[in-house]
Formats: C-alpha cells, sequence, structure tokens
C-alpha cells in the first residue's frame, strides 16, 4: 500500500466544487459524473421493481394456493371472463410497451418529434386498456360477481341460468360448497386485477408530465434518464399483465 | 487500567467548533423541513423516533405496571391488549426498524464511503416524511381508541373478531413501510455507485456492510408485509375471501406473506447494530476487527438465510409438519453467522488495547446479551421446545434480549460513539458510563426473570397471571424502573451536552473511518474534495503515518 | 448498427453527451419490432393453447409461454441483455426472492396433509 494522503482535512473551504469540468444542466451537484448519476437513478429503478415483483408476489402466492385447493371454481370463475376483451388488452398492452420503447430510442436518439408522438400513442393505449378494464369490470358488477356485494352464485349453480357463457363451455353445475369458492377466485380476480389497474393509472398519470416535460424538449438533450426509467416501470407492468392473462383468463378454454 | 483512554481532545481553551458545518450552513425550520442533505434528514430521523421511543416505552411501563400484581386492576384487559399492541407496533415499526439505519445509517453511510450525499436525497426525504406520516396515522389510532390484534395483525382476530382500529394501524405500516423501502433502496444504491475512488468493497467498514445487507431485507421484505396489510385491508373492507376461512380462504397464510417481512425484519433491525458494534470494538481495542471478510460476509449470509427461515414464527400454527423440520433446520443454520460475528469480535477483543469508555461498555452489553437472545432463539427454532416455549413469556425475553438487550445497546452504543461527530461536542463520560451499567443492569433485571416465567409456563398477552408468578413479576418491574431511568439519563445529558459538551474535534476517539478524518460536525456536502482512499479498513499504523506527516507538515 | 448519432463522440471519457456508448446501448427500432411481433405472436398462441385439451400441460404450457414473453421484455425492451451485471444481477435477486416466496410457502401448503390419512 502507498501511503499517499487521503485528501481530507479539517478546511472549511466549502463550496470549492472540484469542477474539472463542465456540468450539463440537469446533473445534481452531489454526483461527480453524469455517468455516475445514470448508473445510480437507473440502479434504484430496478430496485424500486424488486419491490414491486415481491409486493405482487403475495397475491401470486395466495392465487396458487386457492387455485390448487378450489380447481373447478377456478375453471367456473375464469369462463366468466371475457376471452376477446382479455386478449385485446393483451395486444394493447403489449403494443403500448412497444410504443414506449420506442420513446426512449427517440429520446436517445433526441428526436423530439418522435418522443412526443410515442409517449401520447402510450398513455393513448394505456387509457384503452384501462377502458376495456371497466367494461370488464361492469360485467362482473352487473352479475354481482363483486365479491362482498351480493355475490351471486346462480351462474355457478345453475350455469343454465347464464346462456352466453353456457353456450361456450356447458359447464356442469358445481356443488354449492364448490360454488361459494368461485367467489374467492373473483376476490383474487380484483385484487390482482385492480392492483394491476392502480399502476396503470399512476403510469398514464405520470406520462401525462413526462409528455409536457418532452414538448417542452427536456428529454431530447441528453437527459433521457427519467424516460428511460418510467419505461422500466411500463414494461413491468406490463410484465405483470403478461402474468395475470394467462393465470386469470387462460386456465382451462376447453369445453 | 481504568483510568487509560484513547480520547484526545483538542485544548479547551482554544477549541471552536467550526463555524461553518452543516448545522449552521442554513437557518430556520424551512431549511431543515425541506433539506436534501443527508445529515439533516439523520437528526430529524433521531428527533422523530427518539419521540417514537418515548412513547413506546411509556406504553412499556403500562405494561409492567400491571403486570406488578397478579388481577388486572390497573386497566381493564381490553385496554391491557391495545397497551401491548400499540407497544410492538411503535416500537418495532417506528423506532426498532428506523433506528440505526435512518439515524446513524443515513448519517455515516455518505461520510464512511467518501460521497457527498447519499445518491438520491429527495427520495431520502421522502421516506422521512413517509415514516412521519406513518408516525401520525399511529398517533391517530391511539388517540381513536387503539388497537388490540397484537402488532402482529394475526388473522381472523384483525379480520373479522375486532372492531377496533386496525385499518388506520394498517396504512400507517404501510406508509412507514415504504418509507423504510426508500430508505433501504437509497443505501444500496449509495454503497455501489458513490464510493470514493480506491474504496473497494473490502475496505468498506464493516458498519457499511452490514447496513447493505440490511437494505437488501428492506427492499425485497417490505413490500410482502405491504401486499399482506392490503388484504388484510380488503378483507375487512370488502371481505374478499383470501383470510376467510368461511370462504375457504386460509387464515394462515396471512402468517406466511406476514413473517416472510417479519421474520427478516428481525435482522433489519439487528444487523446495522451489529456493524455499530464492529466499529467500536474495533476503535477501543486498536485492532482491525479480526477476520473482517468472514464478518463482511456473514451479514449477507444473514440477510439470504433471513428469508428461509419464517415458518418458525408458526411452528404451533397448524403448518406441515414436513415443512417444519425444513425450516427448523434452517433456523440453526442462520445461528452460524451470527456466531461468527460474536466469534470474531471477541478474537478483535484478545490482545487488544482495551479502553473502557461508553460506547464500548454498551457494546460488552450488546455481546453478552445478544449472544443469550441469540442462543435462547436456537431453543425456540427447535420444532420440540418450542410448543413448550412459544406463546409464553421465554419467547418474549427472547426477542427482548435480542432486540432490546441487541439493538438498543447498539444504538446506544452508536449514538455515543458519534455523537462528537454529529455535534461537535462530547458527552459526560462519567455520567454516561454510569447510565450504560444502569441500563445493563436494569435490563437484566427486567427480562432475564421473564425467561424464567416462561419456562414456569406463563402466557405473554394476558393482563392476568397466577399468584404464584408474582414475585419474578415484581423483579421484573422493578427492573423495568430502573430500565427507565437508564433510558432516561442519555436523553438528558445528551440534550445537555448541545451546549456545555466539550468540544470534540475532528478525531476524538483516534478511529480510521473517513468520517473521522473530517471536522465534526462535517461540512453540509461533507468533503471539501472528494478523498482518494488507500488503506483498508481499521488500519491503525496509516492514523498513527498520516498523524506523524501532520506533525511534520507543522514542524515545517 | 443503429442511429448515426452514437459513434460520433464514442469513448471520449468525460464528453457532457448523454449517448456514452459503453454506457448506454441504444436499441435499434428494429429489434423492438421484432420483440413485439413476437410478444403478439406469442399471445395469440398462449389464447390458440388454452383451447386445447392437454391435462395438466395446460398450464405448463401456458405458463412458460408467460416466461418466455416476460423474459423477451426484460431481456429487449428494458435493455437488460446490453446492461451491466449488476443489473442482470438485481433481475436475478428479484427473481430469486419471489420463488422462494412462492415455492416455500407451497411447500407448507402441498405437505401439509401428508401422513393425515
Amino acid at each position: 500500500m502507498s501511503d499517499s494522503t487521503v485528501a481530507v482535512s479539517g478546511a472549511q473551504a466549502e463550496g470549492a466544487h472540484s469542477g474539472h469540468h463542465e456540468h450539463p444542466p440537469y446533473q445534481r451537484h452531489h454526483f461527480e459524473t453524469i455517468e455516475q448519476q445514470m448508473d445510480a437513478t437507473s440502479f434504484a429503478m430496478w430496485l424500486f421493481l424488486l419491490t414491486e415483483i415481491m409486493f405482487f408476489g403475495g397475491l401470486f402466492t395466495a392465487y396458487l394456493i386457492y387455485r390448487n385447493w378450489y380447481y373447478p371454481a377456478f375453471v367456473a370463475g375464469s369462463h366468466q371472463l371475457n376471452i376477446f376483451w382479455g386478449t385485446a388488452n393483451t395486444a394493447v398492452l403489449i403494443t403500448s410497451s412497444f410504443t414506449m420503447a420506442m420513446g426512449v430510442w427517440c429520446a436517445q436518439t433526441r428526436r423530439k418529434g418522435g418522443l412526443v408522438l410515442s409517449l401520447c400513442l402510450t398513455l393513448l393505449l394505456g387509457l384503452v386498456f384501462l377502458g376495456i378494464k371497466s367494461i370488464e369490470y361492469s360485467e362482473k358488477i352487473e352479475k354481482h360477481h363483486v365479491p362482498g356485494f351480493h355475490y351471486s352464485l346462480r351462474s355457478f349453480t345453475d350455469p343454465a341460468s347464464d346462456p352466453e357463457i353456457y353456450d361456450q363451455y356447458h359447464d356442469k353445475p358445481l356443488a354449492l360448497d364448490m360454488a361459494r369458492h368461485t367467489e374467492m377466485y373473483f376476490g383474487l380476480y380484483f385484487a390482482m386485477t385492480g392492483m394491476h389497474a392502480l399502476h396503470m393509472i399512476i403510469g398514464c398519470a405520470i406520462l401525462g408530465y413526462l409528455i409536457f416535460r418532452a414538448q417542452a424538449g427536456d428529454y431530447t438533450t441528453g437527459h433521457v434518464t427519467f424516460v428511460e426509467n418510467f419505461g422500466l416501470y411500463w414494461h413491468f407492468v406490463d410484465i405483470i399483465w403478461i402474468f395475470l392473462f394467462p393465470l386469470l383468463y387462460l386456465i382451462s378454454r376447453h369445453g | 487500567m481504568s483510568s487509560s483512554t484513547i480520547v484526545s481532545l483538542p485544548d479547551q481553551s482554544t477549541a471552536r467548533i467550526p463555524k461553518v458545518n452543516f448545522i449552521t450552513k442554513e437557518n430556520g425550520l424551512l431549511s431543515w423541513l425541506l433539506t436534501g442533505d443527508h445529515k439533516r434528514i439523520a437528526m430529524l430521523y433521531l428527533a422523530s423516533i427518539t419521540f417514537f421511543f418515548a412513547i413506546g416505552g411509556a406504553l412499556a411501563g403500562l405494561i409492567r405496571l400491571e403486570l406488578l400484581t397478579p388481577q388486572s386492576d390497573l386497566m381493564a384487559t381490553d385496554t391491557y391488549n391495545k397497551v401491548f399492541t400499540m407497544h410492538g407496533v411503535v416500537m418495532i415499526f417506528l423506532f426498532l426498524v428506523p433506528s440505526v439505519p435512518a439515524t446513524l445509517g443515513n448519517f455515516l453511510i455518505p461520510l464512511m464511503i467518501g460521497a457527498k450525499d447519499l445518491a438520491l436525497p429527495k427520495i431520502n426525504l421522502l421516506s422521512w416524511y413517509l415514516y412521519v406520516a406513518g408516525g401520525i396515522l399511529v398517533l391517530y389510532t391511539m388517540a381513536a381508541g387503539g388497537v388490540d390484534t397484537g402488532w402482529t395483525f394475526t388473522t381472523p382476530l384483525s379480520t373479522h373478531y375486532l372492531n377496533t382500529n386496525v385499518l388506520s394501524t394498517g396504512i400507517a405500516i404501510f406508509i412507514a413501510g415504504f418509507s423504510s423501502i426508500f430508505t433501504g433502496l437509497n443505501f444500496i444504491v449509495t454503497i455501489h455507485k458513490m464510493r470514493a475512488p480506491g474504496m473497494t468493497w473490502f475496505r468498506l467498514p464493516l458498519f457499511v456492510w452490514s447496513h447493505y445487507a440490511a437494505s437488501i431485507l428492506m427492499v425485497l421484505g417490505t413490500p410482502v408485509l405491504a401486499i399482506a396489510l392490503v388484504l388484510v385491508i380488503l378483507e375487512r373492507t370488502m371481505g374478499i375471501g383470501v383470510f376467510d376461512a368461511a370462504k375457504g380462504g386460509d387464515p394462515i397464510l396471512f402468517q406466511h406473506l406476514f413473517w416472510f417481512y417479519s421474520h427478516p425484519a428481525v435482522y433489519i433491525m439487528i444487523l446495522p447494530g451489529m456493524g455499530v458494534i464492529s466499529e467500536v470494538i474495533s476503535t477501543f481495542s486498536r485492532k482491525r476487527v479480526f477476520g473482517y471478510t468472514a464478518v463482511a460476509f456473514s451479514s449477507v449470509a444473514i440477510a439470504v438465510f433471513g428469508f428461509f427461515v419464517w415458518e418458525h414464527h408458526m411452528f404451533i400454527m397448524g403448518v406441515s409438519s414436513y415443512s417444519t423440520l425444513v425450516f427448523s433446520l434452517l433456523t440453526m443454520l442462520v445461528a452460524v453467522p451470527s456466531a461468527i460475528k460474536i466469534f470474531n469480535w471477541s478474537f478483535t477483543l484478545y490482545k487488544g488495547s482495551i479502553t473502557f469508555e461508553t460506547p464500548m461498555l454498551y457494546a460488552f452489553g450488546f455481546m453478552g446479551l445478544f449472544t443469550i437472545g441469540g442462543l435462547t432463539g436456537v431453543f425456540l427454532g427447535t420444532t420440540g421446545t418450542d410448543i413448550h416455549l412459544t406463546e409464553t413469556y421465554f419467547i418474549v425475553a427472547h426477542f427482548h434480549f435480542v432486540m432490546v438487550g441487541g439493538m438498543l445497546m447498539a444504538f446506544l452504543s452508536g449514538i455515543h460513539f458519534w455523537w462528537p461527530k454529529m455535534t461537535g461536542r462530547m458527552y459526560p463520560e462519567k455520567i454516561s458510563q454510569l447510565a450504560a451499567l444502569i441500563t445493563f443492569i436494569g435490563f437484566n433485571f427486567t427480562f432475564f426473570p421473564q425467561f424464567i416465567l416462561g419456562t414456569l409456563g406463563m402466557p405473554r398477552r394476558y393482563a392476568a397471571y397466577p399468584a404464584e408468578f408474582q414475585v419474578l413479576n415484581v423483579f421484573s418491574t422493578a427492573g423495568a424502573t430502573i430500565l427507565g431511568v437508564g433510558y432516561l439519563l442519555p436523553i438528558l445529558y445528551l440534550t445537555w451536552s448541545l451546549r456545555y459538551g466539550e468540544i470534540a474535534g475532528s478525531n476524538p476517539w483516534q478511529a480510521t473511518g473517513l468520517e473521522w478524518q473530517i471536522q465534526s460536525p462535517p461540512l453540509t456536502e461533507n468533503f471539501p474534495e472528494i478523498p482518494i482512499v488507500d488503506h483498508d479498513a481499521y488500519d491503525y499504523d496509516w492514523l498513527e503515518r498520516k498523524h506523524e506527516r501532520e506533525r511534520e507538515v507543522t514542524s515545517v | 448498427m443503429s442511429a448515426p448519432h452514437e459513434h460520433q463522440h464514442q469513448h471520449t471519457k468525460d464528453n457532457d453527451d448523454a449517448t456514452h456508448d459503453d454506457h448506454l446501448h441504444i436499441v435499434p427500432p428494429r429489434t423492438y419490432i421484432i420483440v413485439g411481433t413476437i410478444l403478439l405472436i406469442f399471445t395469440a398462441l398462449t389464447v390458440w393453447a388454452s383451447y386445447l385439451e392437454l391435462g395438466v400441460f395446460n398450464p405448463v404450457i401456458a405458463l412458460f409461454i408467460a416466461c418466455v414473453k416476460a423474459t423477451v421484455v426484460v431481456l429487449f425492451f428494458m435493455h437488460v441483455k446490453y446492461s451491466s451485471k449488476l443489473t442482470k444481477l438485481t433481475v436475478g435477486a428479484g427473481v430469486f426472492t419471489f420463488l422462494t416466496l412462492i415455492a416455500m410457502t407451497l411447500a407448507d401448503y402441498f405437505t401439509r396433509a401428508w401422513g393425515r390419512w
């Protein structure tokens, strides 16, 4: 070990900024270099996504346990979901992930018009997703399939009373005991998709802000971190849906 | 021998606190409330956790007072339930979890690694505001009549059988949890990305290593608690059924999710304390911590193993006996890294030049009490003995030995150790040594009898108990009074020292950490010039050489 | 391979441009288009597979396809393929802990009834 100094002393030369070169305006002053800032913020975003993984992890655990326990109820419950809307929503969300990725690319290559367009498309697709989700939710509300609020077992104990679904799947009536557990399915359905939708709503709100700032040209001068990190968030929400879709909609679609 | 000391203070007649430092930089309440400076945020945290510690302590006092007699005479039994619940909630979520990381960690990590601040100063401030928001909600809960689920929110008690303020407490813990997540996230990013040139991973002080390990637990564990609480809230408000046996749900699932966080949470609480002890033991025995690498990796090992043992909280709750076997074995394994630490600290002491300043006294207290607390944990991790001992006072004694005897001792040790750095002034040595002694004696009087009570079969969480347990309970309550004095003293003399303490100078302990090489209190951005590190942690020879060089410079 | 921009100030340390090649890999739009198409195809595939009668393999296939899709999103949309080892490790740690939570909790549920019938 060499014996050179640790260059710290009781000197009071505060603010003696060791400015070895000009900093871009968006560099926070406690970082030494802009690379350090970008590295740090992107790493922080990844760590935040880890917490999100674990947050949804609790829901997935609950889902897996009850799906194993009450498989017939989960099948009957999933038949109540509209596969057309579900698939459409998956496609919408994947496309929005694509436009978001394009937005990041536009920011990186400093294409302001492209960035604003991509972000607007992403926001639009996000809103379409939420719109479709609300159509699906209202179907459940009409059929009294919201747990805890006058939950109705009729579609499960007497499937023929629900011709729309019955014509497709010809479900056998469930015993009352098992039919009651469809409430658990819908409880998890609403908890999981609701939590996902909440993330979408937050994402859309941030997107609005991003569009506003992008319009002002804030992200096309080299400061891409915020757009990139939001992109990570948006793709993460997409991934959650990629798992929710088969788990909730596609349990067993064959007759 | 007891007169020997390493304290070296500047000449008091000429010494002054540096005019420019992070405290004097700006004035006014707003400059504190909107600050991004990690040191100021640490001070905000210190004030707020002390406040909540006082509340939690007062509640503990009420519990011990009630248990002075076998009947429930001081308060009604349901009031007692609320008191011990609030004691647990306040102490765990508002004191123990943030105590060392959010105050000392916040203050010291950037200093120790040679950075100007934490990587995300605004997130750091946000985390304090979330903490305060959570704290205010807990205060609201208390004002609104409290909650009596126990700090564990056990279902179905919390979802179906109680009509107390479960919702507001749940939301409070949810919010406070995010405060902890953001602190942990900030630490991990800072330790990875903000180290000064030359500060390699194996030159980091062990304090930083243990905070790194604890931060991993905060980031990965806390969200699971959050979702567990969200599900409890949904269960209470909408009845979604996941924890409702009547709807086919499993109340034990809640416990899985809850303990998936709350067992690692024990390590979130103790690991930063272990970091403090490493620093203190090394400084006051003038030796590099024995087996530095082993101690560093044992922190990470505790963090990793910490995720594999949660079910030992649930052995008697109807979980599978096969998974019980696995979890019991894994629980034994987690004792290994803890033991590595204790052994290595002991070897560090061996042939060291030990001095007995207050931080060292607390550190000794930690080592003894934590060892007892840890070993009794092995009894509880053993499936057979667990059935007899769990839910009795044995378990109360066990976790108070770890949390109070371990963590609180470490916290006090650290506060005394870095007080000169944080404030620029020394605390009064003699009275603080007395306080350390009082705390140790009071602690043992309070909690040791509870081991015996538990073994004899006194269940926890009841306001009344059979008369034959009274003698030991009186011991315990008397001890709690002594302990109370032990905690009151530091609050008084540390406040006193803010104005009247001796000027500490930059390095009163002759310690090697980077934080000791700058003025106390430090400047707003810590280092006028980012240091270049060329020596390992705890290199006392390096410090000698540095002093020699400085002497040469002055003599020239 | 990508836009003309980022080759201009390559590897000149301390330049203040955001486009440091060693630091920030710009994924070309072509990759995004391919990835997006793959994701849509796999979505169709998983819906189609769910209508087949495959017994226990129905959920296996559904989850497998979901994992493939998620991996593709993580690697390309989220740039992990081009990111530092630290980022890869972070993703790995997240997946590992997630699986720990699920696997060890389910370990209790699946073995609860053993030896009790």
